[in-house]
């Protein structure tokens, strides 16, 4: 057994149901209990989805397990083929049908319907939601492919002659992934841009007829690894199929995959043109203003993609300095690792809540790019967030174009994270000037809305050690009066440091007051 | 079983009576769904469900944005090993148990809250409950009920909860007679009736559940029960057999459940009619007069209730008889008669009565009937609306503070403010 809080992934059946969702002309049927319903509402509500996801549960009881549960779901395919008229079932089950065995896709597969039937098997004590996901994708697409598969022809192969630019699909964008819609869009620009047009998407859209197109492709963009991975290397060996390894988030990770499609289609393609053209981050990193920005020290976590991405614009786009990496997606726990080792840390492979604001609170960072429970985790401790990774809430699903892939989401991504930063500082600006006659203790900050933080003033922003000190059982020092208004002096940007060095100093000395003179003699030893 | 839609005349002997039974697909949320509000009320409570990824997954979703700080619930999610019997399952519950009371010395209480799967494997929790108040004993009560989605819908699970607590409520001496009331309040709202009852003379009044699960209220002959919730029939039937009495009300919603469910306690304890009168009259004015407005935006228009909270039958008893709306059908996930008898009672009997769920023969039928309103759960909200079907969440309903006087504008409010939105809403959508 294992203690969970929160979780970063849902079961794996939930990651069936983000395929079956993302795409048209395929219903899913799963046995389960009726409060396993409640996945609908991930992508109603969340995503503020105008149709229910094509998913009829069979919703057993316990007084059906007594008798059939078999026949019940044998019903509920037959009536949810009758209803809906997919043109691809998948039949799976969730974690408490799988203990009651069934076996719910080999039912649905003796039954002859019409329709190809793909018999789901996702072990929901084992495995987790992306899991599910990608493990769907892939026997989704083989199911459909399976008789092109069985001639072994060789990609683009078929429509050859006709076709005057290279063909790719796009593959891994899907129902709950961070900013599917856009990021869709974003990057069929970019393709258009070089002349690479677009063969099929999936699963975002795509319906059983699409999949079958896919082999008329040249190349696969492997948009979403942790969906799409393993249905890239499948059509890679099957039918030749090169894929691309690159997720083109963030300038330079957008102009290495257009190196690497490139090198695929054998044509050199200017990146730096289209980047100049397209992207405002190099000039906005650059500008005098982002000098506040060099050196922060920044705090990720997320899936394995957007955590790798984003701590490489950290670094090298931002200028950041990276305090912590991790990652809930162990499938992919490897790549973090390097990652990180690169930046001289230990990655953090965890899915565990505790252990994340754990090493936030000790990290010490100034930012945090992580999910919807970091957010919740920073808020804690009083440090501005971004959410860069799922799993989020509706307000990470923006009304305006938001991608977070090429160029323009390159731009969103300078916007989202100086945003917090900023927000931060009005917050500072408001304490700095606490005692000049427009700023009373009652100010607000203008985004925090005017009701809430007027009684609290000047929270310990900056001091995430403090906030969690109490939790880890050791007394924080004190600070004598005049001590903490000669810390209000220092300017905001540096005011963080210095309590923290202050507080370091008095510990190492074993001091339990930190008086006037303390902070200045931290100081100079610091200094040195 | 599943048998298609099937109209059914009930053994009541009211030949008017007709039940749409329905056993099909149930869009409903399970019974761990209760822990959401639950915890929050029983500050020092902590709720550990004993699952899978998919139970965690749920009252997470069902918790929202709401909660910040560590939660006073989590999930033991069984692992491959513990189903394999690598792992004996009763120890790493002790063990997750001893971590868990390490971390949070604040707990009083506990209660191992059983799923689907810890129940498919007969994964006992009654006796892991007693072998860990043993080992934990005088620090901390150990107590367990079953949240889970094969026994329970929704608001079961705080029936369950609730009923898990009775076996530890201090005996009453027979002498004493005092009043309980049952079912999860909001705190303003409980102080509210507390200053009711007071008035009234109604001296001895106490709450399940308190607001520390340390302070637990005696039962015995002399406990008049008054629930506050229609779906706490088992709680209700446990109280029951140590001794306690059960008033026979409306819920008190709006004014007319309001005062019928005050009176009900009034008669009891003999509070004379005069005194009554006095007690009520102000806060009941002054809810009738803050309904005006409301009956006004709601009058006249229809509304469907999807089976959800158990709460269908009262509200739609409150809309239609101090709203002015006109109910179409009003489902609900199981129908538990004695509970709702003032209820039923007061109804009005042209309403589609529907017991259980076949969701997409509801979903039809809703479709033909197109009312102006329909209360559905999470799920269902957005496609409804995008199919012009305005809604309201059943999930609110238990949610915000709902009963009472003071409240009962508020309740008009969370169904009208649908139509507000509509009428100020000058674009349909394009796509
Ligand atoms: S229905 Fe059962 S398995 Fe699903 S969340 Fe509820 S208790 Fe867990
Ligand atoms: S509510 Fe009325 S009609 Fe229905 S059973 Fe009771 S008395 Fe009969």
């Amino acid at each position: 057994m294992q203690l969970t809080l929160w979780t970063y992934e849902g079961p794996p059946h939930v990651g069936a149901m983000r395929i079956a969702t993302s795409m048209e002309g395929v219903h899913y049927v799963l046995h389960a209990p009726q409060g396993d319903t409640y996945a609908d509402l991930l992508f109603t509500m969340i995503e503020r989805r105008k149709k229910r996801p094509p998913v009829t549960y069979t919703t057993f009881q316990a007084r059906d397990l007594g008798s059939d549960t078999a026949g019940l779901l044998m019903k509920s395919v037959r009536d949810a083929y009758e209803r809906f008229k997919p043109r691809t079932m998948l039949v799976g089950e969730s974690c408490t049908a799988e203990l009651i065995q069934d076996q719910p896709g080999s039912l649905a597969m003796g039954m002859g319907l019409p329709i190809p039937v793909v018999p789901l098997e996702l072990p929901s004590y084992s495995k987790k939601e992306n899991w599910g996901a990608s493990e769907t994708f892939y026997y989704l697409v083989r199911t459909l492919l399976k008789k092109q598969a069985d001639n072994r022809p060789t990609a683009g192969e078929s429509a050859e002659s006709a076709k005057a630019r290279p063909l790719a699909n796009m593959l891994g964008p899907s129902a709950m992934g961070f900013r599917t819609r856009d990021n869709v869009e974003e990057i069929r620009r970019l393709l258009h841009a070089i002349g690479v047009e677009v063969n099929v998407v999936a699963p975002d859209g795509a319906s059983p007829e699409d999949i079958a197109r896919i082999p008329q492709a040249d190349f696969n963009i492997c948009l979403y690894p942790e969906v799409a991975k393993t249905t890239c290397s499948w059509l890679e060996r099957t039918f030749k199929q090169p894929f691309t390894s690159i997720v083109p988030i963030g300038v330079g990770a957008t102009r290495d995959f257009l190196a690497e499609v490139g090198e695929i289609i054998g044509e050199q393609i200017n990146a730096v043109m289209v980047e100049e053209d397209c992207s405002r981050l190099p000039w906005y990193s650059r500008s005098v203003d982002s000098n506040y920005l060099t050196g922060k020290r920044v705090f990720i976590f997320g899936d394995a993609t957007h955590a790798l991405a984003a701590s490489r614009i950290a670094s090298e786009e931002f200028g950041f300095s990276v305090v912590g990496l991790g990652t809930y997606s162990r499938e992919f726990a490897r790549q973090v690792r390097a990652q990180a080792q690169q930046l001289s840390l230990d990655a953090l492979i965890t899915d565990d809540y505790l252990e994340v604001e754990k090493a936030i609170a000790e990290a010490e960072p100034e930012l945090v790019l992580g999910t919807q429970m970091e957010r919740h985790i920073a808020k804690r401790l009083g440090l501005p967030c971004a959410v860069i990774s799922a799993p989020f809430h509706v307000q990470d699903v923006p009304a305006q174009y938001s991608p977070m892939m090429g160029y323009e989401g390159a731009n969103v991504i300078f916007d989202t994270w100086v945003h917090p930063l900023m927000m931060g500082l009005e917050e500072h600006l408001l304490g700095m000037f606490r005692d000049d006659f427009e700023f009373h203790d009652d100010a607000v900050p203008s985004h925090l809305g005017g009701s809430s933080a007027g009684s609290e003033p000047e929270q310990p922003t900056a001091s995430p050690a403090l906030a969690v000190a109490g939790e880890a059982g050791s007394d924080p020092v004190a600070w004598a009066k005049e001590a903490e208004q000669e810390l209000r002096k220092i300017p905001f940007f540096v005011r963080g440091k210095a309590r923290r060095n202050t507080e370091q100093y008095a510990q190492d000395f074993g001091l339990d007051t930190i008086t006037l003179e303390t902070l200045y003699d931290a100081k100079a030893h610091f200094n040195r | 079983m599943n048998k298609p839609v099937q109209v059914q005349s009930v053994d009541s002997g009211c030949s008017d009576d007709l039940i749409l039974r329905e056993r099909g697909q149930r869009e409903v949320f399970c019974g761990l769904t209760g822990i959401v509000w639950l915890h929050r009320k029983l500050q020092d409570a902590f709720f550990l469900v004993v699952g899978s990824r998919t139970c965690a997954h749920l009252v997470q979703s069902a918790a929202g944005v709401m909660i910040f700080a560590e939660p006073r619930f989590a999930t033991a999610v069984l692992q491959d090993r513990d189903l394999a019997g690598m792992a004996d399952c009763n120890e790493e519950l002790d063990r997750i148990v001893n971590e868990l009371l390490a971390r949070r010395p604040d707990i009083s209480t506990l209660f191992l809250v059983g799923s689907c799967p810890s129940e498919v494997i007969k994964l006992d929790l009654a006796n892991a409950a007693q072998r860990l108040s043993v080992a934990h004993h005088g620090r901390v009560r150990i107590l367990n009920y079953s949240g889970s989605g094969i026994e329970t819908t929704f608001t079961q699970g705080e029936d369950n909860c609730l009923k898990a607590l009775v076996p530890e409520l201090p005996e009453q001496s027979a002498t004493v007679k005092s009043l309980l009331v049952v079912g999860t309040l909001a705190d303003v709202v409980e102080d509210q009736f507390m200053r009711l009852f007071s008035e009234m003379g109604i001296e001895s009044v106490h709450f399940l559940p308190p607001r520390r699960a340390t302070e637990l209220p005696a039962v015995g002959d002399g406990t008049r029960l008054l629930l506050a919730q229609p779906f706490l029939g088992e709680t209700a039937r446990s109280l029951l057999a140590r001794g306690a009495t059960l008033l026979e009300a409306p819920y008190p919603f709006g004014v007319e459940g309001t005062l019928g469910w005050l009176q009900a306690a009034a008669t009891a304890f003999e509070v004379s009619a005069q005194r009554f009168e006095t007690v009520t009259a102000m806060p009941a004015a002054r809810a009738e007069r803050a309904l005006v407005h409301y009956r006004e935006l709601l009058g006249g228009k229809r509304i469907s209730f999807l089976p959800d909270s158990q709460l269908e039958i009262p509200l739609a008893r409150f809309l239609q008889r101090e709203c002015g709306m006109h109910a179409v059908e009003v489902g609900t996930p199981y129908l538990d008669r004695r509970m709702l008898v003032a209820e039923l009672d007061l109804l009005g009997g042209h309403e589609r009565l529907s017991e259980g769920q076949d969701v997409e023969n509801q979903l039809d039928r809703l479709r033909n009937d197109r009312p102006d309103l329909t209360v559905c759960g999470l799920g269902l909200a957005n496609p409804l609306e995008a199919e012009g079907l305005a809604t309201k969440w059943s999930i609110e309903l238990v949610f915000t503070p709902v009963h009472g006087f003071e409240q009962a504008a508020d309740l008009a409010e969370l169904f009208a403010r649908p139509f507000t939105r509509r009428e100020r809403l000058r674009f349909r959508s394009c796509s």
